[in-house]
């Protein structure tokens, strides 16, 4: 199954899923999961960075336009394309002698690097569309809360799905 | 523009990210109603704040011409009070009867008629009384005014077509006739012009046994229909030179807040006075003189 066949699916499936299940999920005003970003986060390394933007700002704006909030998860996700290769280049060793790896995974960057890479865009991704959805820090100390609430409950998440749906990892080989 | 080009490119992947943003933030703010009116919201308080200041200026100098404005609105605002308008009695319409006695042979000679007080004073040497009914009402001067509670307050002196000046019983130039209520003796009084709550009698005969508290009416002499309060007497004082006692009444009309009057009509005004005038010419009347 090529990369872009794949990605497809994976799009089709987090969208969904964001919006028939965890969107329903009525938790608490604060707490909402999200996970549909993990697409962005999961696309290969191969990606260059312009796509990467348009792929990031478009999957937002399937989900804006699945939410009714256009432009809040627009603006999100392409400030999280935006960053994801600065956080990946910093979490990576240089020398890629022993990086292989197509897609960033726990597999591929080892466990601590992915969550520290996860748990920071995660955090870029909600702390933004929270500004914007709210466009004031209104009570900073209800801000922070809602911040911090909904990044543990994805961080939470993404383990669940890492740890449930282990993807089969690919190499990088040359012939790609 | 080569460096410009230059720039681009080294920057292309920011200026996309840039440019995605604006797109998203531009959805953002246009498609969505909170967002909007945030937005909307935050270049109010930009603008209005700049705004305000301007206009405080700008206020300045029109604050004459807004003067003048307000002023001509007061003007107008205080015409439509309802204390401006004088409620003229238009309903009521005097009639006089044909017939001017009634089946038992009583003859009417007084006619009454309600009217309210306009303007009155007290503390001028002239007081007079202005009731809110005139000629076309068919008031007409020399006709009596008395107070809601019977008590005499003056005389009509002149009449407009919708009001009636009273000159009152506190006006130095008045001078009525009235009769001592037990005695039945008649006298005049006056007013001197200073306490409006006392007139002056005189021309009660020192014979007459005057107390303090007797009762004084009006006379048949005047216009007044007779046997209405006037005054008591207050004090008792013989004139030294004279036969006649002073008396000093106090006025049984309260004059400080007259409101409701009956104007009285002598029918036979009119009459007598005529009949008065033509005795008294047949009397002067050097032909009648010598018999």
């Amino acid at each position: 199954m090529s990369d872009l066949i794949r990605n497809i699916i994976r799009f089709a499936l987090f969208i969904l899923v964001q919006v028939y299940l965890l969107n329903q999920l009525h938790l608490h005003q604060y707490i909402i999961p999200y996970i549909y970003y993990l697409f962005i986060l999961w696309l290969p390394f191969s990606v260059s960075r312009i796509n990467l933007l348009i792929i990031g700002f478009v999957t937002g704006l399937t989900l804006d336009a699945f939410s009714m909030q256009i432009g809040v998860h627009a603006a999100a996700c392409t400030l999280l394309a935006y960053v994801r290769p600065f956080v990946i280049n910093i979490l990576t060793p240089k020398d890629s002698s022993e990086f292989n790896y197509r897609e960033p995974s726990p597999r591929a960057m080892g466990w601590t690097p992915y969550l520290v890479y996860v748990l920071i865009l995660t955090i870029l991704h909600h702390f933004y569309m929270t500004f914007l959805q709210w466009l004031q820090f209104g009570n900073f100390l209800d801000f922070v809360i809602k911040v911090i609430s909904t990044t543990g409950i994805s961080m939470l998440l993404i383990i669940t799905v890492e740890l449930l749906f282990p993807r089969r990892m690919k190499f990088r080989t040359n012939t790609a | 523009m080569r460096n410009v080009f230059l720039f681009i490119r080294r920057y292309f992947t920011f200026i996309c990210f840039l440019a995605l943003q604006v797109a998203a933030l531009y959805l953002l703010f246009t498609y969505n109603r909170f967002h909007r009116a945030k937005g909307l919201g935050f270049a109010n308080e930009l603008t209005g704040r700049i705004n305000s200041r301007y206009k405080t200026v700008d206020d300045f100098f029109h604050l004459k011409a807004e003067n003048q404005r307000l002023h001509q609105l007061n003007d107008s605002l205080l015409n439509l009070l309802p204390s401006n308008f004088e409620k003229i009695d238009t309903i009521t319409r005097f009639v006089r009867d044909s017939i001017p006695y009634d089946t038992l042979g009583h003859y009417r000679q007084y006619l009454w008629r309600d009217a309210r007080v306009v303007y009155n004073t007290v503390t001028a040497e002239k007081n007079y009384i202005q009731l809110n009914k005139g000629s076309n009402h068919g008031i007409r001067d020399n006709m009596s005014v008395i107070n809601s509670d019977g008590s005499a307050v003056g005389v009509v002196v002149n009449v407009s077509p919708n009001f009636s000046q009273v000159m009152s019983l506190l006006h130095v130039q008045s001078k009525r006739s009235v009769v001592l209520k037990k005695s039945g003796n008649m006298g005049t009084i006056e007013w001197d012009g200073k306490d409006p709550l006392y007139l002056t009698m005189r021309n009660i005969p020192k014979s007459d046994s005057v107390l303090k508290g007797d009762t004084v009416l009006t006379s048949v002499n005047s216009n007044f229909p007779p046997g209405f309060m006037v005054g008591t007497v207050a004090e008792v004082l013989a004139d030294k030179s004279t036969n006649f006692y002073v008396l000093k009444l106090k006025t049984a009309a309260n004059f400080f807040n007259l409101q409701q009057v009956h104007i009285i009509e002598n029918l036979y005004d009119d009459e007598q006075a005529r009949l008065r005038d033509d005795t008294k010419k047949k009397i002067d009347d050097p032909k009648n003189y010598n018999r």
